[in-house]
């Protein structure tokens, strides 16, 4: 029983970074309509800033979101309209182009990284990061535990953002008829720009939260990238909700995974979820509030 | 004059082993042909049909194990994996299309991306099947590097003669019917479930044999070097994308583009850096020709990220245009 | 002899009911008009037969047997060919590939893909633009591209949906003088059309809904005096022109 609590926990803790990184994807998909594939790519830059901050600074982690967020916002922001939205007018035989060019960029934020950091580990080594405390028999890992309000927090934000801002509004009118959207005087490419910008900025905060737990190298932003699309799938592209319950899903499915099958498995986990969903549940969890 | 410009290639390419003695370009050649191979074959689902595969290291790694396990288990040459390689990846193809066709939009994209990840799972985990991370060891049949030389020539030459001669047929036209359209191409009444499958199987059976070759040619395989999603399959797309997506002589383009500028980097532009590091002395100048060769990934990322944006048809397919931006003389030329 | 025959066909989008018990029947050799206003279900009862979205219920006979449910492309094999009211050019093929691959589902092999197709593209009057990409087509030459392109399909029935419109008044001539043409040739036609001139002028007879339910059907001129058709649409439409 104690076991199996505790995999609850530490399944749901992941849960809520999961979702964060998640929304930020599905954001994007939604207006955008492409999967991005540099997401965990613009996650490991944040880590990277963190690190930096942290290591020759001294700023505190959670400190520098401050930073690492309008960082990653002005980043995606610029990629959007530097290199993604030039490919609007370009008439090209693949209509992916513009999910080709994310895994250019990503490729591209991988090896930059690896040029100035190189490929060692990196870590960033908190009073807290090492911390736990108990509630009963069960053990909390302090940092996961902030991250995981952090995370909440940020989610919220984003829904009061969506729901009650009018660029929020904008956002939503976006993604759900983009002609409409564009008809009512919405300035699609601005919204595409801040979309991007936002989601990076999303997946930065998670970054950045996972820094003081997470060790940091050039390619962790490819399982990452996958968890997200993995999470964006079960939500069912493009919803925000349920890039949430998507999160929480895949946080749960590895943390039982790996407590229960071996540790070996956690990767796999996320995969048979994954083609689990694409058979049985295309469209997501989206589809079963739907009808 | 153009109608030769391939035989004349040919004829080079043929020719190169015995004037070029050198293993080291000789190895980097026979790369080159692996990768036409493997972009062929993504051409054909991807360019011409249109169903981009993020998975083809799938195939690529099924092929290659299908080689190394057959010479493993059954101590018989490697060289049969040519044989079944192709034929393993596509019962690998098979199953797969026939379920992720049905959905429409980026399923087909995600799922592939997902094939290769379970694959490479799979080969990792099937330890008693597949020695799991320690990988296969073959001994290899050939000490020169000539006769790999010439087998990967064919399998090269193969690969795009067939795709030539495929999109020439009847199913050429159903491919690129399905690519532009695929309710107008339903409604002149191809199946375009069976064409995908179709298209599938065979970008399999090459990317397949094109595994099978690595197998014998590297003598040694390992989950993450065949399955890597990374390594193959977006490379693949990458060599597509920068040689031409939907054009017949792209991928060779984009094979040889993508094994020169990796070498380009890796070698300091060719020992440049080296040389001047040897001549100065400086340190900054080691530092520097050691820091260029680790940048090969990152030259060809940006190289990639600028073909998007400025050939979105690629070097073959933006040719012309190309043509036009060095040369602009050219262009009123071609105008007139 | 009854070629094609819709019988009590239904088709509901969720809890919206697009066509409501349409039945109707098609002599072989005849135009017959599909008239009805916007969003009355017309294009729905064409994507129903070519079974783009499977029926609620009814079904749908052709050459006496029941084809209902039967999968798109294998519609187009049994003799059903159609066009699309927005027009689906395959945009990077030439015009003649875009009629050869059509062609294909009738051919054996390549050559007679070619045949055909050449002999389709003089039939419609399109062989002076068969090099060109398709995309690059004006519209009412895009609108002419489908017709040929699935008459490529050697169809004993052809679906037109709004082949008219958006066209020029000169364009709606010799537009209607083709739809005949090919009607002289052997095909029967069903024809959705807005533009009144048009369905008036070459349908044999025709059959008119609104909100997705028969309110007449007849001669052209039965319908266009039944008091239903005039109140759904025609008063309106038909006394302006």
């Amino acid at each position: 029983m104690d076991i199996f609590l505790q995999t609850l926990v530490a399944g749901i803790l992941k849960g809520g970074l999961y979702g964060l990184i998640g929304i930020g994807m599905s954001l994007i998909m939604g207006v955008m309509g492409i999967i991005n594939l540099a997401h965990g790519q613009l996650m490991m830059v944040a880590m990277y800033i963190t690190f930096v901050l942290s290591h020759y600074v001294g700023i505190d982690p959670y400190l520098s979101l401050f930073i690492t967020m309008p960082s990653l916002f002005l980043l995606g922001a610029l990629i959007q309209k530097y290199t993604l939205n030039p490919l609007m007018e370009v008439d090209s035989i693949l209509p992916e182009n513009q999910v080709l060019m994310t895994v250019g960029i990503g490729m591209v934020l991988v090896e930059t990284s690896r040029f100035i950091f190189t490929s060692d580990y990196k870590s960033v080594q908190t009073s807290y990061s090492d911390a736990t405390f108990y509630l009963g028999e069960i053990s909390f890992s302090v940092a996961l535990v902030i991250a995981f309000f952090i995370a909440i927090g940020f989610t919220l934000f984003m829904f009061w953002f969506l729901l009650k801002t009018d660029i929020g509004r904008s956002i939503r009118a976006t993604a759900q008829d983009k002609d409409a959207a564009l008809l009512m005087g919405v300035d699609s490419k601005k919204i595409t720009i801040i979309t991007f910008g936002l989601g990076a900025a999303l997946v930065g905060a998670a970054g950045t939260i996972l820094m003081p737990i997470y060790y940091l190298f050039p390619d962790i932003g490819g399982p990452f990238t996958r968890k997200a699309f993995v999470i964006t799938i079960l939500g069912g592209l493009g919803s925000t909700v349920g890039a949430i319950f998507g999160g929480l899903t895949l946080g749960l499915a590895e943390a039982f995974g790996a407590s229960y099958i071996g540790m070996a498995y956690d990767d796999m986990i996320g995969l048979i979820i994954f083609i689990l969903v694409l058979l049985f549940l295309p469209g997501g969890f989206k589809r079963l509030t739907k009808i | 004059m153009k109608k030769f410009i391939p035989l004349i290639i040919l004829i080079v390419l043929c020719l190169f082993p015995v004037v070029i003695q050198n293993a080291y370009y000789q190895h980097l050649m026979i790369l080159v042909f692996i990768w036409v191979a493997i972009g062929s074959g993504w051409n054909v689902i991807a360019g011409f049909t249109g169903q981009v595969s993020f998975g083809d290291a799938a195939f690529f790694g099924t092929g290659a194990y299908t080689a190394g396990l057959l010479a493993h288990h059954f101590h018989i040459s490697a060289w049969w994996g040519m044989a079944f390689g192709g034929f393993a990846a596509m019962a690998v193809a098979f199953p797969f299309g026939w379920i992720c066709f049905r959905l429409r939009g980026p399923y087909f994209a995600l799922a592939s991306l997902a094939l290769n990840e379970v694959c490479r799972h799979i080969a990792t985990i099937a330890e008693p099947l597949t020695q799991g991370m320690v990988g296969i060891l073959i001994m290899p049949t050939f000490l020169s590097k000539i006769p790999y030389y010439y087998i990967a020539l064919a399998l090269a030459v193969l690969s795009v003669v067939f795709v030539q001669f495929v999109m020439k047929s009847k199913w050429g036209y159903y491919f690129l019917s399905i690519r532009e359209d695929q309710d107008a191409a339903e409604s002149m009444g191809i199946d375009t479930h069976k064409y995908k499958m179709v298209s599938l199987n065979i970008a399999a059976f090459l990317t397949g044999m094109a595994g099978a070759l690595f197998m014998n040619y590297m003598g040694f395989i390992d989950p993450e070097v065949v399955f890597s999603l990374h390594d193959i399959s977006i490379m693949a797309i990458l060599v597509g994308i920068i040689g031409g997506v939907g054009t017949i002589y792209g991928p060779a383009v984009g094979a040889l583009v993508m094994v020169a500028v990796h070498e380009f980097f890796r070698t300091g532009f060719f020992g440049l850096f080296k040389g001047l590091a040897a001549m100065t002395g400086s340190d900054a100048m080691i530092s520097v020709a050691k820091t260029i060769s680790h940048a090969h990934v990152l030259g060809f990322g940006i190289l990639v990220v600028l073909v998007i944006l400025y050939l979105p048809n690629g070097i073959v397919g933006d040719w012309d245009k190309l043509v036009g931006k060095i040369i602009p003389f050219k262009k009123k030329e071609a105008a007139s | 002899m009854i070629l094609f025959e819709l019988k009590n066909l239904v088709k509901h989008f969720g809890g919206l009911a697009a066509v409501q018990n349409v039945s109707f029947q098609v002599e072989k050799g005849e135009i017959f008009g599909l008239i009805g206003p916007n969003g009355s279900g017309k294009t729905t009862i064409f994507n129903c037969i070519s079974n783009y979205f499977p029926v609620t219920s009814g079904s749908i006979h052709f050459n006496g047997q029941d084809i209902t449910g039967l999968k798109t492309n294998k519609i187009c094999k049994a003799g059903i060919g159609r066009t699309f009211q927005v027009v689906k050019p395959l945009g990077r093929l030439s015009v003649l590939d875009n009629v050869i691959a059509a062609a294909f589902s009738k051919a054996k092999n390549k050559k007679e893909a070619h045949d055909i197709a050449m002999e389709t593209l003089e039939f419609c009057g399109l062989m002076h633009r068969k090099d060109i990409i398709a995309k690059s087509l004006p519209i009412g030459e895009r609108k002419r591209l489908e017709i040929t392109r699935s008459m490529a399909t050697r169809p004993e029935l052809l679906l037109l949906d709004e082949t008219a419109a958006g066209l020029t008044p000169t364009e709606v001539d010799v537009a209607i003088d083709l739809i005949k043409k090919i009607r002289d040739s052997g095909v029967t036609i069903i024809i959705v059309e807005h533009i009144m001139k048009v369905i008036m002028t070459i349908s044999d007879r025709i059959h008119a809904i609104n909100f997705g339910q028969t309110i007449a059907h007849g001669t052209p001129k039965e319908v266009s005096n039944h008091k239903a058709v005039i109140e759904a649409y025609l008063g309106e439409e038909y006394a302006h022109s």
